[in-house]
């Protein structure tokens, strides 16, 4: 088996994660979708929330209803306050993305490895995020386009299911009147409302600028769209050890004892949730794992 | 609106260029430029399909329009891509309808006279299919996915 990719920044970068949680006051709230909502929240306890790499998450819980683990979905750079996308797909993340302003979460974290950005330094970049799977790559982008001179190209392709779909679809509508990045949305399927694009994110691959020999991609999503995404990457030339993807699974512990996440010889709350598409792509096609 | 094109309109398009001069110059000789203003509906399903069209500017809707459900627009298509395969195709109909979502330029090829050249050239019109069916097999595994619903809840 290959070696797990390095973290970022090396692993003693950051301090080690509490295993206590820590409580936070949820200090607002916007509904993204029907089924989604961005918390912000600010530590109780301290003045500022710990550090974190773009594409770690947190363990979140509301007492009594549950825990959940959580990417964290807002700027590394904001240090005095921590946001999370919820969608809700169970009684825990159903109960936290109902949490109203002056509701007391508790947040242990951040746990798992982030996105590797300073491969990317020198060459063009392609995020490529499916539904919810923008909210782990939004601190990368906020990191990408705050040292935007570090990178080659910036192509951002961004695919939901309907046109309702979308979320930070304000922040998007800013994004895409950016001259140093493209940021191109999509949806499955569309009213004629829509005036946007339509169709899988993969049809927009081909046609996306970007250098492949000489690129680093990070996708979120659906497995099968990022499988599907990784394939037209590679066609277009990008290496498949510059391809890294954020699995999901069944996160429980976060610290890699309860084995809950376990994907091959991965357990993705420690090892994970990013991952080399060249380590983890072969575990994608195993069916039933 | 109609006008005629020229060879070089023609292989100007990134599925149409590379392919043999002869046999670009016998196809501009049965494709016209149009354009449609926003809007403006380019084909409806079930219609006689009766050209192959290569979008030089704008965007194209293909819709699917259920008889009992609003309007789903399935895939939009930019600059350099192409749309309608029903003329090579029997019965030759539309199996959706296109709309223009701004306003697009077209080229726009007659389908019989198409059919007949490939089969005048076959090692061009070998080419021209080895252009044509990945495409269609894009949009299908595309439609796939699109099947799967991956994004559902």
């Amino acid at each position: 088996m290959s070696t797990l990719p390095e973290p970022p920044g090396g692993a003693a970068a950051l301090p080690e994660p509490p295993l206590a949680p820590s409580p936070y006051s949820v200090v607002a709230r916007t509904a993204d979708t029907v089924d989604t909502a961005t918390l912000v929240l600010r530590p109780l306890a301290t003045d500022a929330c710990p550090p974190f790499r773009p594409g770690q998450f947190n363990m979140v819980s509301l007492l009594g209803r549950g825990e959940a683990a959580i990417s964290i979905s807002g700027d590394p750079d904001r240090r005095g306050e921590l946001v999370h996308t919820i969608r809700t797909a169970g009684l825990a993340t159903q109960a936290l993305a109902a949490a109203a302003p002056g509701a007391t979460v508790a947040v242990r974290g951040p746990y798992g490895i982030g996105w590797p950005i300073e491969r990317a330094r020198g060459k063009d970049v392609i995020v490529i995020a499916g539904g919810l799977g923008l909210a782990p790559l939004r601190p990368l982008l906020y990191e990408l386009l705050r040292h935007r001179d570090r990178f080659g190209r910036l192509e951002v392709i961004y695919g939901a299911r309907t046109p309702g779909d979308l979320v930070y679809y304000a922040e998007l509508q800013s994004w895409r009147t950016r001259t140093d990045a493209r940021f191109q949305v999509t949806v499955d399927a569309a009213g004629r409302e829509w005036y946007g694009d339509v169709g899988l994110v993969t049809l927009r691959i081909p046609d996306a600028r970007f250098d492949g020999p000489n690129a680093v991609a990070y996708l979120c999503g659906p497995e099968i769209m990022m499988r599907f995404a990784a394939e037209a990457l590679e066609a277009r030339g990008v290496r498949r050890e510059e391809i890294w993807v954020s699995l999901e699974r069944n996160m429980k512990c976060g610290i890699g004892q309860c084995g809950h996440c376990q994907l091959g010889p991965y357990l993705l709350c420690r090892d994970g949730p990013v991952l080399g598409y060249r380590e983890v792509g072969p575990l994608l096609r195993v069916r039933g794992l | 609106m109609n006008a005629t094109t020229s060879d070089a309109d023609l292989d100007r398009h990134p599925f149409v260029r590379g392919l043999g001069p002869e046999f670009v110059r016998a196809m501009a000789e049965h494709t016209r430029r149009r354009r449609y203003e926003t809007g403006a509906t380019i084909a409806r399903e079930g219609d006689p399909a009766r050209e192959f069209l290569l979008i030089g500017a704008g965007k194209v809707a293909l819709e699917l329009v259920p008889h009992d459900r609003p309007h789903l627009t399935i895939l939009t298509l930019g600059p350099g891509e192409v749309f309608g395969w029903s003329w090579l195709v029997a019965p030759h109909r539309w199996r959706v309808d296109a709309r223009a979502l701004k306003p697009t330029e077209v080229l726009v090829v007659a389908g019989a006279p198409l059919r007949a050249l490939l089969d005048a050239h076959p090692r061009d019109g070998y080419q021209f299919l080895l252009r044509l069916v990945p495409v269609l097999a894009t949009r299908l595994d595309a439609t796939r996915l699109q099947v799967l619903d991956v994004h559902a809840p």
